[in-house]
């Protein structure tokens, strides 16, 4: 009978959660209906069988490696506040937040720093802090599947990391990444906006 | 059985209605009655409105009803009420206590008079008009018990949850090509003369559509009942405890005592009735020789109690363009929701159906249905078999004499805010497909089966304690396969044509997912499709 029945209070840390992501009320609220439809047998955290379920993901390449991203240093499990951690890097940036933000408080999970990151790590698999040539053939074969032949991917890998690569050291780190990147508009790609 | 009216001779139609009910019930009943002992009545007051029962112990008992007429007269009738309810309590009870008088008077009363307004009006197809009055009232007090779930939440300083149909997040509708094009202009220094190969940006494109799905995607929540925007009083829906005043509690109290203890048991007894009396119809029917009157009985029959079973779930339904209606050597199509749309849809036309043969209650009733008039069920294991199933649906629509098939392509039953892909196999017979849309409105009550989480009796249970099932049907015109169509196009044009006229949002994904894991090939779809974006260009340069 109340198995439907959800509000804020009812959500477990309510209040952390939402000074952790950012995420208003009502958007949390949103989250969390979502998060419990996700988990069909009531288990209270979601799996990696559950997030596999939703047809529109198994069908995008990148598909396991964005449901690798919610289970970090090999969790089987996510709660709803590790599920909204991930998600909040999608929060639309606000003007006010840089502004008024106190240098002394960690980064917002939105910034334009932490987005890139996201989407750093899901090139780098082994979390060195490198792409190296091996891994981006590994996200470029993700993405192609069979329609490519392994000489052209390796050139196209090559020619990537040579062209972010500065410090010569044939791999990707993180500021060469977020330098060929500068000129993105990082902060409405990768946004998610949730309705009101 | 008497019936005799004295007084004006001006009453209303429906009071015509009424005792023309009572005596058809009457005869109905007849032959399952004992003879009465033929004994002067206790009719002792022919007062306004009194009514009196015979001798306890004999059934049926004599009755006089009395009550005011149009012009102020009095008119006065003698009838005989007979019901097996009444007549089971006073075996029960032989003895002659007041109490056990009332009660049976005031059962007998009730059970038969709603029967009579209900079951004999099904079987004409004629209609009181309660149940649109009805709806009315409910609408009135769901919307008062919205604004006042709003006003408690207001007082706490909250806000309500509100669901959204279309999805909760802002979503571009641009396709891959143009997206990762734009990702790359607004990252790129470089004059795009020729778009570059591949950029480390191309990687946001598919990121941010993953994180899309995650937290909203079309397809999961076809599985489950829609949810409603204002509160309907029933707590399977509602989504804001916390905010019932105490007059909303008492609201939904007697809401409760008014579904369980009034709604409940009147409608098991319609259904109970319905399902008797169309095996025992249809049995009987099966014996006459094969002939047009046979024919002409078995769709009455049919009809009858399909009209019976939907008063037995008080379904309020809206027929639209009925010119359009299947005729013979046709196959009817429609999305289906819940098992109860047989029930609605057989209820306005002949129809033979189609399934899997079962066991059990089930079974028997398929059975008596084959007996008056060709159905085709299937063995469990002939449905494996997609030639044989093909073969028999053909050889059906072929025989013009034959009803259409009722057939329902989605294979599984979709929450009804969008129509799935239509599997293709009935579309491959090649006769005219006569396309029908339903759609249910689910403030009186939510038909839609979630096989996953509750079985058939729970389903029947919590239909049955809704206020109302409503719905629409719009009976679409025909159309058939052009020559230069198959089966999965024309299939998917029928699809179009139920959703545009149902207002359902129209689906490619299969039905099946509710299940299974979606096969691979989609996945190799939009591979290919980033493939070209960045390998044709490798070829150009290469060349270049």
């Amino acid at each position: 009978m109340g198995s439907r029945g959800s509000h804020a209070a009812r959500i477990p840390d309510a209040d952390s959660i939402r000074r952790e992501t950012g995420f208003s009320q009502a958007s949390l609220l949103r989250l969390y209906h979502r998060f419990r439809a996700l988990d069909r047998n009531k288990k209270g955290y979601l799996s990696r069988v559950d997030l596999q379920q939703i047809g529109a993901l198994a069908v995008n390449p990148l598909g396991d490696r964005i449901i690798d991203s919610f289970f970090p240093d090999g969790n089987l499990r996510v709660d709803f506040p590790g599920f909204v951690r991930v998600l909040a890097h999608f929060r639309p940036v606000d003007e006010d937040d840089s502004s008024m933000r106190d240098p002394k408080e960690p980064e917002p999970l939105n910034s334009r720093m932490n987005k890139l990151r996201f989407a750093f790590q899901l090139y780098d698999l082994d979390r060195d802090g490198k792409i190296s040539r091996h891994e981006m053939l590994q996200v470029l074969r993700l993405m192609v599947g069979v329609q490519v032949t392994e000489e052209q991917l390796e050139s196209i890998a090559d020619r990537t990391v040579q062209e972010a690569d500065e410090d010569g050291d044939g791999a990707v780190s993180f500021l060469e990444f977020t330098k060929s990147l500068e000129k993105m508009d990082i902060e409405q790609k990768m946004s998610i906006r949730i309705l009101k | 059985m008497l019936v005799w009216k004295i007084g004006p001779a001006s009453f209303t139609s429906k009071v015509h209605l009424f005792w023309g009910a009572l005596a058809f019930w009457d005869c109905l009943l007849w032959p399952f009655l004992l003879p009465p002992a033929p004994r002067q009545s206790n009719v002792v007051n022919l007062e306004w409105g009194l009514l009196s029962y015979g001798d306890s112990l004999s059934f049926p008992g004599w009755c006089c009803l009395t009550g005011p007429s149009e012009d102020g007269g009095l008119f006065l009738s003698w009838g005989s009420l007979a019901l097996p309810g009444s007549s089971t309590m006073f075996l029960l009870l032989p003895f002659d206590s007041l109490i056990v008088n009332l009660l049976g008077i005031s059962l007998t009363v009730l059970f038969t008079l709603l029967l009579v307004f209900i079951i004999v009006p099904a079987i004409f197809g004629v209609s009181f008009g309660i149940r649109k009055l009805y709806m009315k009232t409910l609408l009135k007090i769901f919307a008062w018990a919205t604004l006042r779930m709003e006003r408690g939440a207001k007082e706490k300083n909250h806000q309500l949850y509100k669901p959204y149909t279309n999805g909760i997040i802002a979503k571009d509708p641009t396709s891959l090509e143009e997206e990762i094009k734009e990702i790359r202009r607004s990252g790129s220094s470089k004059a795009l003369d020729n778009t570059p190969e591949f950029e480390l940006s191309d990687i946001f494109y598919f990121c941010r559509k993953g994180m899309e799905t995650i937290m909203d995607d079309e397809v999961t929540k076809r599985f489950s009942a829609e949810e409603l925007e204002s509160w309907n009083l029933l707590s399977r829906t509602n989504y804001n405890f916390q905010y019932i005043s105490l007059r909303l509690t008492v609201l939904w109290g007697l809401g409760v005592l008014i579904r369980y203890c009034f709604l409940l048991p009147l409608r098991i007894a319609l259904a109970f009735t319905g399902i008797s009396l169309l095996v025992i119809g249809t049995t009987v029917v099966g014996y006459l020789p094969n002939g047009r009157f046979k024919e002409f009985l078995s769709k009455h029959v049919h009809l009858m109690c399909y009209r019976i079973c939907v008063r037995a779930l008080t379904a309020i339904i809206t027929y639209h363009d009925r010119e359009n209606r299947p005729r013979n050597g046709g196959i009817c199509v429609a999305n289906h929701t819940s098992p109860i749309d047989v029930i609605i849809l057989a209820s306005d036309g002949y129809y033979a159906m189609v399934g899997q043969v079962h066991g059990g209650l089930m079974g028997v009733i398929q059975r008596a249905m084959v007996k008056a008039c060709p159905h085709v069920w299937f063995e469990r294991s002939e449905v494996k078999d997609r030639h044989l199933v093909a073969k028999r649906l053909t050889e059906h629509v072929q025989d013009k004499s034959k009803l259409p098939i009722l057939i329902f392509p989605e294979g599984t039953c979709i929450n009804n805010t969008s129509v799935m892909m239509f599997k293709k196999g009935s579309f491959e017979i090649g006769a005219t497909v006569y396309p029908v849309a339903i759609k249910y409105d689910p403030q009186f009550g939510d038909a839609f089966w979630n096989s996953s989480k509750y079985g058939m009796v729970t389903y029947l249970l919590r239909m049955m304690t809704s206020w109302a099932i409503v719905c629409s049907v719009w009976y679409l015109p025909p159309m058939t396969r052009e020559t230069d169509e198959d089966a999965v196009q024309f299939a998917n044009r029928v699809k179009s044509a139920i959703a545009r006229q149902g207002g359902l949002v129209d689906l490619l994904w299969d039905g099946g997912l509710k299940r299974e894991k979606v096969k691979d090939t989609f996945k190799e779809e939009q591979q290919k499709l980033y493939s070209k974006m960045i390998v044709g260009n490798h070829e150009d340069r290469s060349r270049s």
